[in-house]
């Protein structure tokens, strides 16, 4: 065993209480290459929660596109990258269910007498979505967030089925001033995004999104909010297909308070002419 | 049934154009879905029932062997008799042996998808043997020679008027649109045939080791006249279907309805127990059970002995957003939605099913849903695997796959992509915040904007951020 390996183990084993957790953050592609903004917001959210947060060099993506086409060698090698880019962190924590969530399935691509698979575990029991982090582990109350609108919000698969997240966002987004939630019918149906289902499969995506749309409008909100990037990018690109005036945004924007910042996909004279 | 797997995409493109079969999908998901969970709703300890199901299904998966030969052991002590049959082929021919034997001419049928499993029908004929289908719903695809587009509503694909026409056609009669009287009009050409059928056959929901019984539950009684009005029963079945005893029994049929059609139970939930005894009013005098392995051995103790567990309910399918878009006939085989995504490589083979399994977002829905707690999406996953393994994934995916992968396991060099990217769709966009057409990207954007990327990347802003010391 290295010594980094005991050192982790030691710090899982610590009570979550412990003053100023450290957090490696887990950015994800899509926040880092279409929506800093919500890296940025998410560290924001942690840092307030008292957590110290960096963001370490080696990450990449989770690896999900190799898992899921069953390339199980690239997903192994992945996970190797990104078990030993985490390494020594408290916690890991990032913006989206579906990206802990492949975390969470690394166990599973290393045999049992891989020294690669308790490793892996370690990482899966250290991982979080965001909000199951702030409401679970931290326990953090103070949103300091106000929000004029009626929003809606839709439950990605991942995060809901695979790490039960479903109450956090909700109890989160009670605490902004103003803001109203308006549940849509189908909130947890799939959206039709699936990572690479959408351009294999894509008028059967094209179907899932527009039912999905349809609900949305059908909710009477202004702004749908959701957890997972992959899913808003989706709903957002097909609500501004079909001309909708429903704006699309991240939960972590929202909760830190974050939104001048146009919605996505939205332009900025759009924002300008709103305010 | 021909194969059509392969064409899954064309099945899908055409499926989502027909506006009749959309009318009907779109109801669809308001009837089966809706009543499972009140019927869920009015049973606390559901959840618990699954777990014991799903432990008592591995539990019987790993003894099959014994669970099946105390069944066969019943069955002989009531006085019938078991046929083993390894293939599909072994099992037609097991059962044209039976009619022969009696003289058959006409064979009443309950509805049974094993035997769409191995094209029984189409044996039976080209034999000489006529087949009827006692299902309502399996008689209107019959006359129409059409196939089941879901297990337990096999017509579900199809409308009033489509069934109107259809019997107006065969049966010769005044046309009607009143569902009810279709049914009477059914039901009367039915009867006769229930009464002259030399032999009968149905299907078994489950086969009960402990007194050699096979059950069937439907909800239109059909099951009841196909099995106990001819001379002889056939019981054509596969082999996971064994549970120990009745009281095991029980526990499913519970699960069962609840999880198909939201029935607290189904209507009819009948037994067969070998033929007529001396002392019984009527029954078959003789009494066969045609037992079919066509692939299954070969799951127990594969990555796939998970999907021996499945009870046929298809609370999967009824739950499946894909299913949901483009109905069942698009899966292009027996088994539709996510169970039949991952029986159908098993059965047809993955060179001709690979589009099943890759055919889903991984939403979990189906896992959520099913009675027995298969993991659905890890299995087509696995599938995904084989797939992968023998380089039968399409070239462009692979070469996808492994460019994506020379930067992924490449950090710095994957910064300097994402950055590139970033800024490349960011100043396609310009200030519209958004894309109407991307290049190579025409799967997105032929049907939704590309919401454009802010501009500079996360890991660049940070990177500066801590160079001035924020
Ligand atoms: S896989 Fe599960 S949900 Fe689907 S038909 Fe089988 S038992 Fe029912």
């Amino acid at each position: 065993m290295t010594s980094s390996r005991r050192l982790t183990i030691a710090m899982t084993t610590m009570p979550n209480n412990r003053k100023n957790p450290k957090v490696g953050l887990f950015v994800t592609c899509l926040a880092d290459m279409f929506r800093p903004s919500v890296a940025f917001a998410t560290v924001k959210l942690l840092e307030a929660s008292g957590c110290v947060v960096e963001v370490p060099e080696k990450q990449t993506c989770c690896g999900q596109p190799a898992y899921n086409s069953g390339d199980k060698a690239t997903t192994a090698d992945i996970a190797r990258q990104t078990i030993e880019a985490f390494d020594g962190y408290e916690y890991v924590v990032g913006p989206s269910g579906s990206c802990i969530g492949m975390l969470h399935y690394y166990p599973e691509v290393f045999s049992d007498d891989d020294p690669w698979k308790q490793r892996a575990l370690d990482l899966k029991a250290r991982s979080y979505e965001i909000t199951q982090f702030l409401t679970d582990i931290v326990n953090f109350e103070q949103i300091n967030a106000a929000f004029e609108g009626t929003i809606t919000y839709h439950d990605s698969c991942s995060g809901l089925r695979q790490l039960g997240v479903k109450d956090q966002p909700r109890k989160l987004l009670s605490k902004v001033e103003n803001l109203t939630l308006n549940e849509m019918e189908e909130a947890e149906t799939c959206c039709g995004f699936g990572g690479t289902f959408c351009v294999k499969y894509p008028d059967i995506s094209n179907r899932m999104v527009s039912n999905k749309t349809q609900y949305i409008s059908d909710s009477g909100a202004s702004t749908l909010v959701g957890g997972d990037l992959g899913c808003l990018l989706n709903m957002a690109g097909k609500l501004k297909r079909e001309g909708k005036q429903i704006e699309a945004r991240h939960i972590v924007e929202i909760l830190a308070d974050m939104t001048d910042t146009p919605a996505i996909g939205e332009a900025e004279y759009e924002l300008a002419k709103a305010l | 049934m021909q194969i059509k797997s392969p064409n899954f995409k064309e099945n899908a493109r055409i499926a989502l154009h027909n506006v009749e079969l959309q009318e009907a999908l779109g109801q669809f998901k308001y009837g089966f879905p809706v009543n499972r969970a009140n019927a869920i709703k009015r049973l606390p300890e559901f959840d618990d029932l699954r777990d014991e199901a799903r432990d008592l299904k591995n539990h019987i998966i790993e003894n099959l062997d014994i669970y099946l030969e105390q069944f066969e052991s019943k069955v002989i002590e009531n006085g019938g008799h078991v046929h083993w049959c390894r293939t599909g082929d072994d099992a037609n021919k097991a059962i044209l042996d039976i009619c022969k034997q009696v003289n058959a001419k006409t064979v009443t049928k309950g509805k049974s998808m094993v035997s769409e499993e191995i094209n029984l029908n189409d044996y039976l004929e080209k034999n000489g043997v006529q087949p009827v289908e006692t299902d309502l719903g399996e008689y209107i695809l019959q006359l129409r020679d059409d196939h089941p587009s879901h297990i337990i509503a096999p017509a579900i694909h199809l409308n009033v008027n489509d069934v109107s026409e259809t019997f107006h056609k065969h049966h010769k009669r005044p046309k009607t649109e009143d569902p009810q009287a279709l049914m009477k009009e059914a039901r009367e050409v039915l009867r006769k045939q229930f009464v002259s059928a030399d032999v009968g056959i149905t299907g078994a929901n489950f086969l009960v080791a402990e007194t050699g019984s096979s059950i069937i539950v439907t909800n239109e009684g059909n099951g009841d006249l196909t099995q106990t009005l001819p001379k002889t029963h056939i019981v054509i079945t596969s082999i996971e279907k064994v549970v120990p005893t009745l009281e095991d029994m029980s526990l499913f049929l519970r699960l069962l309805a609840r999880s198909a059609t939201g029935q607290e139970f189904t209507v009819y939930n009948t037994l067969s127990t070998g033929p007529k005894r001396e002392d019984d009013q009527d029954g078959p005098e003789n009494f066969h059970v045609v037992l079919v392995d066509n692939g299954r051995s070969e799951m127990v103790g594969s990555e796939f002995q998970d999907m021996l567990r499945c009870i046929r309910c298809s609370s999967c399918m009824n739950h499946c957003p894909v299913y949901g878009a483009v109905g069942g006939h698009s899966y292009g085989w027996v088994y539709p939605g996510p169970m039949g995504s991952v029986l159908t490589p098993k059965m047809i083979g993955i060179d001709k099913a690979a589009h099943l399994p890759n055919a889903s977002t991984s939403c979990g829905k189906c896992e959520e849903v099913c009675p027995v707690r298969i993991p659905l999406p890890k299995l087509m996953r696995h599938w995904r695997e084989k797939e992968f393994e023998k380089h039968l994934t399409p070239k462009a995916v692979r070469f996808g796959i492994a460019s994506w992968a020379f930067f992924a396991k490449r950090p710095a060099i994957y910064r300097w992509l994402s950055r590139g990217s970033a800024w490349f769709i960011s100043t396609l966009a310009g200030k519209k915040g958004r894309l109407k057409k991307l290049p190579l990207a025409g799967g997105w954007t032929d049907w939704r904007d590309m919401p454009a990327p802010q501009g500079k990347t996360f890991m660049d802003q940070w990177k500066a951020k801590q160079k001035a010391g924020e």
